[in-house]
């Protein structure tokens, strides 16, 4: 079966034995890519019935989670990654998200569906409509995406976050990137991989 | 019944008692029972390597007659035909299913009604206090005496749930899967409370005798009744109430009178009285007990995630939106010890009005999850 762009990328970063978390875990693809590969252990969260089905079809651990309502059941560094592929814009809170990710996860590994992306800027620009595209593809009454936002945008997120940025990625829902995407990836990325780690400078503040 | 047994039932049933008194059982209470009978049902086939046997635990007020009918003549299967049987998530095709009645029960095993050799006499208020442990050390004696050194998965709801989870305590390499459904690590004050409302109910019916209402050929039959009814309540939501009942009267008016108006007071005396004639309060006492006494955290510093370091099993964690007497709170607590300690676990909660009883019911979510489950056993 072949992956889902991010999911390819995200494989390469997370090393062997580690232990993952994957939030809107979906029918648990990743992990069970993850766990054959690259002997991953971990759990999946899901609010989606049939995803959850899915899940324990597959020999996934999945626990039953509203994300809105944050990662109170996971312990603080419990894990070596928490990954989110495609949620993170559809969170309440997503700022409270990623902190949670963090505390809960040494590292953690987004991605989203960049809304700097040239064919949304036209669209907005010239069409004076909201985008449609492979990587938005619902109109804007009926998606979930309730918190879209640039590369720029995320990154300045992270920085008042004190989220150090590890490794970025941008590529196209082929998941193929090219040298103008590495060039302006706010403008031709259409999808974006972040790796991510608190700052360590955060555990050194005065009291 | 019907005509004919469906195909996804076990069928006909027979309960088959096995004797233990080699060894006394010794109880958390202090005293032991030095011989003691249980009573159980067995579904499917036991393999030759003995590796595909599941033991379901009981509830409160359930026994050992888990599935199929004993007679064609039977108006009700087994508590938990909606889960057992060919087919179903507890599919009696692959799986050789045993359910015991629990000691102190009151449906064959040793418990209250039952005759004390030493004085010839029913146990009546002196049998022991019975604690989920106890139980879950009697279960494996039976799994000896069976040639199961191993279950394939402990099952239960409710207090079933509390037997699964002191099982993978207790017992770690004696089971591969374990499933929780519907259960709580422990009792709130509130579910507490409950109980002992229930437990005084039966305590202060002029016919309870102190316990010794059999030598007086008669039951603490009001007060049974009652512990039943406000248990019902308990089990159900009130938007299933609302549901079943809404604010119907029998006879179409009021009367402006005490006797039965609602609906819903018709079926709670209704399930009330048919319980006193097959229950006996002195084991529904003692299972309440049970039921205040299971704390596994209290003996490692009160703290779950402590009391499940050892587990080996896999496990998976069931709720219902609409339960409130165990919550879908009390489960997640398990869950997070389960997590804390990076054992393998599944959860989900299943949107249902049903309350409590949910378990019982063949829930489309719960029914698919389970079976998924199930089916990747091995």
């Amino acid at each position: 079966m072949e992956l889902r762009t991010d999911l390819t990328l995200i494989s390469k970063w997370i090393t062997e034995n580690s232990h993952v978390l994957d939030l809107g875990c979906g029918d648990g693809t990743l992990l069970v890519h993850l766990r054959d590969v690259r002997s991953v252990t971990g759990y999946g969260v899901e609010i989606d019935d049939n995803n959850i089905v899915s899940c324990v079809q597959a020999g996934v651990n999945v626990i039953h989670t509203d994300l809105n309502h944050g990662l109170s059941d996971f312990s603080d560094d419990s894990f070596d990654y928490v990954v989110m592929t495609q949620a993170i814009q559809t969170i309440l809170q997503p700022d409270i998200l990623l902190m949670e990710m963090l505390r809960v996860g040494q590292q953690g590994i987004v991605t989203f569906p960049n809304f700097g992306h040239w064919r949304a800027r036209l669209s907005l620009f010239f069409g004076g409509v909201m985008p449609i595209s492979r990587a938005l593809p619902s109109k804007w009454y009926e998606t979930g995406n309730i918190h879209l936002c640039t590369l720029q945008d995320f990154e300045e997120l992270c920085y008042q976050l004190d989220i150090e940025v590890l490794q970025r990625a941008v590529v196209d829902t082929k998941h193929c990137t090219s040298w103008f995407m590495r060039l302006l990836p706010n403008v031709f990325g259409e999808i974006a991989v972040y790796r991510l780690r608190s700052k360590p400078v955060k555990r050194i503040l005065p009291r | 019944m019907p005509d004919i047994l469906p195909p996804d039932c076990v069928g006909l049933v027979t309960a088959k008692t096995s004797k233990f008194d080699k060894t006394p059982l010794s109880l958390d209470c202090g005293r032991s029972l030095s011989s003691y009978e249980l009573v159980y049902e067995t579904y499917g086939t036991l393999n030759k390597d003995h590796s595909n046997a599941i033991l379901i635990c009981h509830a409160l007020s359930s026994d050992h007659h888990a599935a199929g009918y004993y007679s064609m003549q039977d108006k009700k299967p087994g508590w938990w035909e909606s889960c057992i049987g060919p087919g179903k998530p507890i599919d009696t095709n692959r799986f050789f299913v045993v359910c015991p009645n629990n000691l102190g029960g009151c449906k064959g095993s040793t418990g209250p009604n039952s005759t004390n050799p030493d004085t010839n006499k029913p146990y009546g208020p002196d049998f022991p206090i019975i604690t989920v442990r106890d139980w879950v050390k009697s279960q494996a004696r039976l799994a000896d005496m069976l040639g199961i050194s191993q279950w394939l998965a402990v099952i239960g709801g409710s207090l079933g749930g509390m037997q699964a989870l002191q099982w993978a305590i207790d017992y770690p390499k004696h089971l591969r899967n374990c499933v929780i459904i519907a259960a709580a690590p422990k009792l709130t004050a509130q579910n507490i409370a409950f109980n002992e409302v229930a437990r005084q109910a039966i305590l202060t019916d002029p016919d309870f005798h102190d316990g010794h209402y059999y030598q007086y050929n008669t039951v603490p039959k009001q007060g049974l009744m009652l512990a039943r009814m406000l248990g019902h309540i308990t089990y159900l939501s009130e938007a299933s109430m609302r549901d079943k009942f809404g604010r119907e009267l029998r006879e179409g008016k009021l009367n402006f009178g005490f006797d039965v108006e609602f609906q819903v007071e018709s079926y709670l005396r209704y399930q009330g009285r048919s319980f006193v004639d097959r229950f006996d309060a002195n084991t529904y006492l003692l299972m309440t007990k049970a039921l205040d006494y299971f704390d596994p955290a209290k003996e490692h510093d009160n703290s779950l995630s402590k009391a499940l370091t050892n587990v080996m099993a896999k496990f998976l964690v069931i709720s219902f939106t609409s339960d409130w007497r165990f919550s879908s709170a009390r489960s997640r607590e398990m869950v997070k010890a389960l997590l804390d300690n990076k054992k393998d676990v599944s959860y989900t909660e299943v949107t249902s009005h049903d309350g409590h009883d949910a378990f019982l019911m063949p829930i489309p979510h719960f029914i698919q999850v389970f079976k998924a489950y199930m089916q990747n056993t091995e």
